[in-house]
């Protein structure tokens, strides 16, 4: 069953085409990677997708709704992780979480619990009362991360999620996208690092606002005759 | 959800680097400066006397002159071109030129003359500090007369008694004035501009991307950035009533309770009106700028500095739409005169009207897609 | 240093006024607002804005109803500061009318009026002010004291009393008692300020908050380079600014240039420099974009408004109110634009302005650079 299902998406600024009729969809608990250079329309497509853009023309259904038409619900059933961190930098840590938390109606016990749990898991419990403006840029994605599946959303949006973030904590985020996926929450992945492209489950390249392949890495790795993801990339913007 | 907005909100305002000293310096520096300043009472007029007389009659015209609570006699000139050095230096503002045979045609003509050059490039000093050297020339015309022509008798001085007093405010005490207007001032530039500089704020720092992608509506959102404004303002205004009292001994003759009410509804007036600008702004330059463009026109014309019935009819007709004019009439009108809610009907159906007008739009102008 | 590089290090740098000029040009609302304020300020102050009164709203109370009283409400009426618009039946009723809120200003005349004159003397015109607005009530009593002052000379006149003193009032510079005269000057030292202060400590510090300033600072221009980048285009836009006001004032407001035309440019510029110079020290003092606006509003505007003198007359102040007025830059341009503009003197007559905006330019633009050179 999808969760996610784009058609003739299109979305135009002026004369500029950034989202060039893209159809496709996304299953649920995937964990679907979203790759393309910079410019290529990845990001105006999520936000279609999330509903913060309206499109041109086109249709999509996310969590098995209308995203022009029931843009409320739609957004009750994500989550959203802006390309530029977007968390409170006034904010202290637990301050952060329970505003999210109580904007998507959780009550202050359940609210609590959780913070807990996620402050534990995120191994952040003498971070709290820290201002989110002082952490380190590693912490702050996972802690955005968090946040953002916090009311257990459907699906999760990450718009490159590790931009300039070390190896180490690239690797434990990845971890902790995984866990999501576990629990049955589909994540949408934008990234510009090839090898994190090898750990999702698909993945579409979009090249000058068209998606130009989608498949699994290794399928891709096969048909394009490429060593790995990297060289996929590569090819796939060299030809067109 | 409305409730973890509102916290939000007073959490960053109360953690912003700035705006809590802002909320408690400026009542006192408005207070305690400006009703000092903004009054146009023409005080202290520095005349600068040409005697061409030297004469008994002349130097008591001086005395008289010098004597009197407006005037300061602050310079003499033997003729007219040194006198208007002093004018042009800015040591005088009035020259008083007595003409050489004063006394002598004055006892044997019946009339003399006297010649005041006004410096009015400030139309109303000029005007009104002429009327009042005229009016003691007058009286000093008078009282030589009374003393030279006794056997005229005090009717034959052929005059009339001239008897000034003033309704409301009796000792004219101009603070009385100014500080309730200051004080709506005071709540214009907090309630308008920390509002208008709010959401654009989020704008610039990507933070209301994050609020988009959830499910607050719209007008959740904009009672959310309301709340907080509404109660900075309540407490900011119940402040400098304690300092209205405090410094100047002034309590309003009205209730307390009329003033709240209007502030209420003048402060959702107000800031949905710096949230409207907040939403179509791009930026903080850009929405600072619109805001104070907007608050100063305002400010004008609202009758705060300037009465709005001395405004030609075209500008009055503008003030119409100038929800300042209300609330300042109401401030004043309470303070000073004691009136009602009842009394003050209009402005308060105006003042509703603009807040409702003005929050449907900040709610209609607020955009979660793009 | 190889002179080559020089070029690149001097303090004018071309690309970087260009791209401050890119910044004001491309945000067209702002640039539509910074262009029209002046005009906006300009048509309120000359024709909207003005503390003189005009056509009061005036009542009478006329037991008399002789000779002398027609004529004495006649001429109140023929003045351009009052209208009278009701005749009342009993002085009582004068605090009614002011209740309502319809009379600014009552004149109650004493029965049998025009016969006591002359006969006991003891006649007598009471002037009734509605006091809620002060400054209105002494200006409408002090121009109604005058009209009836008048009068009493002509009576004195016609019936020969001798002792009579004739007083000849001659309006210096402004005969028609224009309230633009005043305020031209001091719109000129409000709009001025606010552009080159506010905007050039704002845009300083938004390159401090969005980090670019961390970039600039990084290559190799000089920080003086930078700063003066800042304030070309707003010392070009306040240059359009007092162009737009001066071309106002005389051709829609009538206040002509009396003075050296020359003179008075040479004045704005300083002043203009003294502007961008606070400006820059603001930016070097604050962190926030919110703090600048505040800090120059704060600072700047609301000094300006009270202690120039553009409003309020500035003698009647307290000393230590004054004594701050004096380290307020408006209140030295405005005197000198009033001298050279308003009273046509010649340059030589503000020479005490001059050297004063001189040495504040001076004392700011050392402060500031010291305060920068510290930060970096």
């Amino acid at each position: 069953m999808s969760v996610i299902y784009a058609e003739n998406l299109t979305k135009r600024f002026g004369n500029f085409t950034a989202v060039n009729c893209i159809t496709f969809s996304v299953e649920r608990g995937e964990i679907f990677g979203f790759l393309g250079a910079n410019g290529a329309g990845k990001t105006t497509a999520m936000r279609v997708l999330c509903g913060l853009s309206k499109p041109t023309s086109g249709r999509c259904v996310v969590a098995g709704y209308d995203v022009a038409r029931e843009t409320e619900k739609v957004k009750r059933s994500i989550g959203y992780m802006s390309q530029k961190f977007s968390l409170y930098e006034d904010l202290k840590v637990w301050e952060n979480i329970r505003l999210f938390a109580g904007i998507y109606g959780m009550g202050d016990k359940m609210i609590a619990l959780k913070t807990e749990q996620t402050l534990t898991h995120l191994g952040f419990e003498a971070e709290r009362n820290t201002l989110v403006k002082a952490l380190p840029l590693g912490w702050k994605q996972k802690l955005a991360f968090s946040v953002a599946i916090f009311h257990e959303p459907e699906v999760v949006f990450l718009d490159e999620p590790t931009g300039g973030v070390d190896p180490a904590t690239r690797r434990k985020f990845w971890e902790m996208i995984y866990q999501a996926a576990e629990r049955g929450i589909t994540v949408f992945v934008t990234t510009h690092y090839m090898d994190e492209a090898e750990y999702c489950n698909r993945v579409s390249i979009m090249v000058d606002g068209r998606i130009e392949a989608l498949n699994t890495p290794k399928n891709l790795r096969q048909r394009l005759n490429a060593p790995n993801m990297d060289a996929v990339f590569q090819r796939l913007v060299q030809a067109s | 959800m409305l409730k973890f907005l509102i916290e939000k909100e007073f959490k960053q305002l109360a953690r912003h680097s700035f705006l809590p000293k802002l909320i408690i310096v400026m009542p006192c520096v408005m207070l305690l400066v400006m009703p000092w300043v903004a009054n146009h009472e023409v005080k202290n007029v520095n005349v600068c006397l040409v005697d061409n007389d030297h004469s008994a009659l002349s130097s008591r015209l001086a005395q008289k002159v010098s004597s009197s609570a407006y005037f300061n006699l602050s310079a003499t000139a033997s003729g007219y071109s040194e006198a208007m050095q002093s004018i042009e230096s800015g040591k005088a503002d009035l020259i008083l030129e007595v003409q050489p045979d004063f006394e002598r045609r004055l006892v044997r003509e019946g009339e003399a003359e006297v010649m005041l050059s006004v410096n009015a490039v400030n139309g109303v000093k000029g005007g009104l500090g002429s009327s009042y050297l005229l009016n003691i020339v007058n009286d000093y015309a008078a009282e030589l007369r009374s003393e030279q022509l006794p056997y005229m008798g005090a009717a034959a001085s052929g005059s009339f008694q001239l008897q000034a007093s003033y309704f409301f405010n009796p000792s004219l005490n101009y603070k009385a004035y100014m500080v309730p207007a200051l004080m709506v001032l005071l709540i214009t530039l907090l309630c308008g501009f920390l509002p208008a500089l709010n959401i654009v704020s989020e704008k610039e720092s990507g933070t209301i991307e994050q609020l988009n992608v959830t499910p607050v509506g719209k007008l959740t959102f904009v009672i959310a950035k309301l709340i907080p404004y509404w109660i900075v303002g309540f407490i900011t205004i119940s402040f400098s009533f304690a300092l209205a009292a405090l410094l100047y001994n002034l309590t309003p003759v009205g209730s307390f309770g009329t003033i709240y009410v209007f502030i209420g509804v003048y402060i959702l007036a107000l800031s949905g009106f710096g949230l409207v600008i907040s939403n179509y702004s791009n930026a903080t330059q850009q929405a600072m700028l619109v805001a104070f463009f907007f608050i100063m026109i305002l400010v004008f014309m609202s009758g705060l500095f300037t009465p709005v019935s001395s405004m030609p009819q075209w500008a009055q007709n503008i003030t119409i739409f100038n929800p300042l004019k209300y609330f300042m009439q109401v401030m004043r009108m309470v303070y000073l005169k004691g009136s009602s809610v009842a009394e003050l009907t209009p402005q308060l159906l105006a003042l509703c009207g603009f807040a409702v007008f003005s929050n449907t739009w900040a709610m209609l102008s607020y955009k979660k897609v793009r | 240093m190889a002179t080559k590089n020089n070029r690149r290090l001097s303090i004018i740098n071309y690309q970087l006024i260009v791209k401050e000029f890119r910044h004001i040009f491309r945000d067209t609302r702002s640039m539509l607002i910074l262009l029209a304020m002046p005009v906006v300020q300009i048509i309120l102050f000359g024709f909207a804005i003005t503390n003189e009164v005009k056509n009061a709203q005036v009542a009478v109370f006329d037991p008399s109803k002789d000779a002398a009283t027609t004529r004495l409400t006649e001429r109140i009426h023929a003045s351009r500061h009052f209208d009278v618009v009701w005749h009342l039946s009993s002085a009582a009723e004068a605090g009614e009318v002011f209740k309502e809120g319809r009379v600014n200003l009552v004149v109650v005349f004493s029965e049998n009026f025009g016969e006591n004159i002359w006969r006991t003397g003891e006649a007598t015109v009471q002037l009734i002010a509605d006091a809620t607005d002060p400054n209105q009530a002494v200006t409408l009593t002090g121009y109604a004291s005058s009209i009836i002052a008048d009068y009493r000379q002509e009576l004195l006149a016609e019936r020969s009393i001798p002792i009579r003193v004739k007083a000849q009032v001659n309006m210096l510079y402004n005969p028609q008692l224009q309230g633009a005269y005043n305020f031209v000057p001091g719109v000129m030292g409000m709009i001025l300020i606010l552009i080159c202060a506010m905007m050039t400590a704002i845009s300083v510090v938004r390159e401090k908050e969005t980090g670019t300033m961390d970039v600039l600072l990084v290559s190799p221009v000089k920080p003086l380079a930078l700063i003066f980048s800042k304030l070309v285009p707003y010392f070009a836009l306040s240059v359009v600014n007092l162009i737009t006001i001066l071309l106002l004032s005389v051709y829609v407001l009538n206040v002509p240039v009396s003075g050296s035309l020359l003179g008075l440019t040479a004045l704005s510029l300083l002043y203009i420099f003294v502007s961008l110079a606070l400006g820059m020290l603001i930016s070097t003092l604050v962190a926030t974009q919110v703090a600048a606006m505040l800090a120059s509003s704060m600072a700047l505007m609301l000094p300006v408004m009270l202690l120039s003198g553009m409003m309020f007359p500035t003698e009647n102040m307290p000393a230590i109110l004054q004594w701050l007025s004096s380290i307020v830059p408006a209140r030295w341009y405005i005197a000198g634009v009033k001298k050279l503009m308003i009273e046509g003197l010649p340059i030589a007559s503000s020479l005490k302005e001059i050297a004063i905006l001189s040495l504040m330019a001076v004392a700011l633009m050392t402060a500031s650079f010291r305060k920068l050179k510290n930060e970096h």
